[in-house]
């Protein structure tokens, strides 16, 4: 019925490269041997976790004995902030991180809090950037970590690590960022940013699910996250997810190779998104920053509509896009990162994120704007806010004796000024 | 049809999809007999009543507008299905059970969309019974915010 797909959700995750598929599938049924075994069939295994290693350590000027091997970025999120805080429980009690991190380090946060931890949660200028001049105001005596995020997985806000970083080593507080959405995107590079832990994920980067890494400073004694065997230096046990790892591996390196060109590419599109969807469409609203996002990211609010209607619209012309509208997620409250950058629930609600690969065209991006132009008019016509707003008149709730000039109204809706830089 | 789109659908009905995509009465009544408008931009709902009762009081006509998820678009669709052509009285009797029924259901998260199409309803009939200066038995001053 619909025409081909168009994929816009890849901050959600990513389609496999061909050539990480193929190096995974020997895993599976040829070098399958545990490469933990003492046989030389085993060594295949270990050879390929080793080069995935490196490669994911070569990424980000990491050596390869300070990356462990985890299921994902979640789990990467939750051992670091945890690992941290137990091991210097004793030196302070205090954590400092930001309003907009992942749930994965929030909640992690909120957990801490239970177990007697204080937490600082920064707040964020209107792009969604994190003050470093803030930061430093925040840090105490017992100050034992600072997680920060290097750029934000709803609205693609580049956060400015490497001064953070080195506020953060200047004053002798330990710091870790979860990358689970740079890694592989934007260059990172642990020393030069000042990173004492980090967290990717490999679906985000072409990679298969299930398989992430946290990097952790050679010089740290990293708190065990699962016992019961010597995997990752009896830091991880479990037997280890060969095929994965070989894939995040693969993954990395062709990163690395493609990321200054393939960067280009997607900004490149993001931008003529952007551009089209600012003028063409009345009362949208790009969130977080023009420059300083991630090259593939791009995120918008559409006013008196809502996200959920306008995404299952899109789904059904073949566009998968997100929303960090509450109904998707089946809570009430609208994304705590677009609230965080003071937007009002109402304008909140009606948000919707569209993350491009290099694999997406022109010709998409163009079906895109269209559909979206057609959609937008449509729940708006459908929009009781929108009606109030043309016909200027504040909303109230409940009876309503106000449209006695339906006529007057009528012919306010034909004035209503419609504003080409995409500010309201 | 995309797998996203099979998932939507596993959430919703088909008659929610139904009501979603092709909503029923949506707009605005010129010269209405009574408007309601009820909701929470909090959570992201609010949805407008217009009615058009004739002097026997039977609502002759309904139209609605809704800012919100495709349960909400969904519940204030088929609540106007379900009054039209009724006494206000008949009207009043319209609960948010039968709504989500004549939906085959809505998830648990959006029950409070049924909810709230039934208090714009309420909401149109208390002005509209302002308006008439009657009072429609049974009938209380609408919520504004609801939250269930």
């Amino acid at each position: 019925m619909t025409d081909k797909r168009i994929y816009l959700d890849n901050a959600a995750t990513t389609r496999v490269a061909e050539e990480v598929l193929q190096e995974m599938l020997p895993c599976f049924r040829e070098s399958y041997a545990n490469p933990s075994a003492i046989y030389g069939f085993a060594g295949e295994a270990k050879k390929a976790v080793g080069i995935a290693r490196e490669r994911a350590a070569s990424l980000i000027g990491a050596k390869p004995n300070e990356i462990y091997f985890t299921a994902g970025g979640s789990e990467s999120d939750n051992w670091a902030v945890r690992a941290v805080a137990e091991g210097l429980g004793g030196k302070g009690r205090h954590i400092i991180t930001s309003k907009i991190e992942h749930h994965a380090v929030l909640h992690t946060c909120q957990y801490l809090e239970k177990q007697g931890y204080e937490v600082t949660y920064l707040d964020t200028d209107e792009e969604g950037k994190v003050s470093p001049e803030a930061l430093e105001k925040a840090i105490r005596p017992d100050t034992i970590l600072i997680s920060v995020m290097a750029a934000n997985n709803e609205i693609g806000t580049i956060e400015p690590i490497a001064r953070i970083g080195g506020i953060a080593h200047e004053r002798g507080v330990l710091f870790h960022t979860d990358a689970v959405q740079a890694y592989g995107h934007i260059p990172l590079h642990v020393e030069e940013m000042h990173i004492d832990l980090l967290s990717a994920s490999g679906h985000k980067l072409y990679g298969p699910k299930g398989v992430g890494i946290l990097y952790c400073r050679e010089n740290l004694r990293l708190a065990p996250l699962l016992h019961g065997g010597a995997q990752e230096r009896g830091r991880r046990a479990g037997t280890l997810n060969v095929p994965g790892i070989v894939g995040f591996g693969k993954a990395a390196a062709l990163a690395g190779e493609t990321m200054q060109e393939r960067g280009a590419r997607e900004m490149a599109l993001r931008d003529y998104l952007i551009d089209r969807v600012l003028a063409e469409i009345p009362y949208a609203r790009l969130n977080g920053p023009r420059q300083d996002r991630l090259p593939g990211s791009a995120h918008f609010c559409f006013r008196f509509i809502e996200g959920e209607s306008l995404l299952i619209l899109l789904d059904q012309k073949g566009i998968c896009g997100s929303s960090g509208s509450a109904c998707t997620s089946g809570a009430l409250d609208p994304s705590h990162v677009l609230l965080a950058i003071g937007l009002p629930h109402e304008i909140a609600h009606g948000s919707l994120r569209l993350t491009l690969s290099a694999e997406n065209t022109r010709e998409e991006i163009d079906r895109t704007v269209e559909t979206l132009k057609e959609i937008v008019g449509r729940l708006r016509d459908m929009s009781p806010l929108y009606e109030d707003f043309v016909s200027g008149i504040e909303l109230h709730f409940g009876t309503d004796e106000r449209r006695k000039n339906d006529r007057q109204r009528k012919g306010r809706e034909k004035n209503v000024q419609r504003k080409s830089d995409g500010s309201f | 049809m995309t797998d996203n789109g099979k998932a939507e659908r596993k959430m919703y009905s088909e008659k929610v999809m139904d009501h979603f995509n092709n909503p029923r009465n949506m707009g605005e009544i010129e010269n209405p007999s009574g408007v309601g408008t009820v909701g929470n931009a909090k959570c992201g709902d609010i949805m407008r009543i217009y009615l058009d009762v004739d002097e026997a009081g039977i609502i002759r006509d309904v139209k609605f507008k809704t800012f919100g998820c495709g349960a909400a678009v969904a519940t204030s669709s088929m609540a106007t299905e379900l009054v039209k052509g009724k006494t206000v009285e008949e009207a009043l009797q319209v609960t948010n059970k039968a709504v989500m029924e004549a939906l085959d259901g809505l998830p648990p998260v959006k029950v409070h969309c049924s909810l709230l199409a039934e208090e714009a309803i309420h909401a149109a009939l208390w002005d509209y019974a302002n308006r008439q200066g009657i009072v429609i038995e049974g009938l209380k001053e609408p919520v504004a915010d609801i939250t269930a």
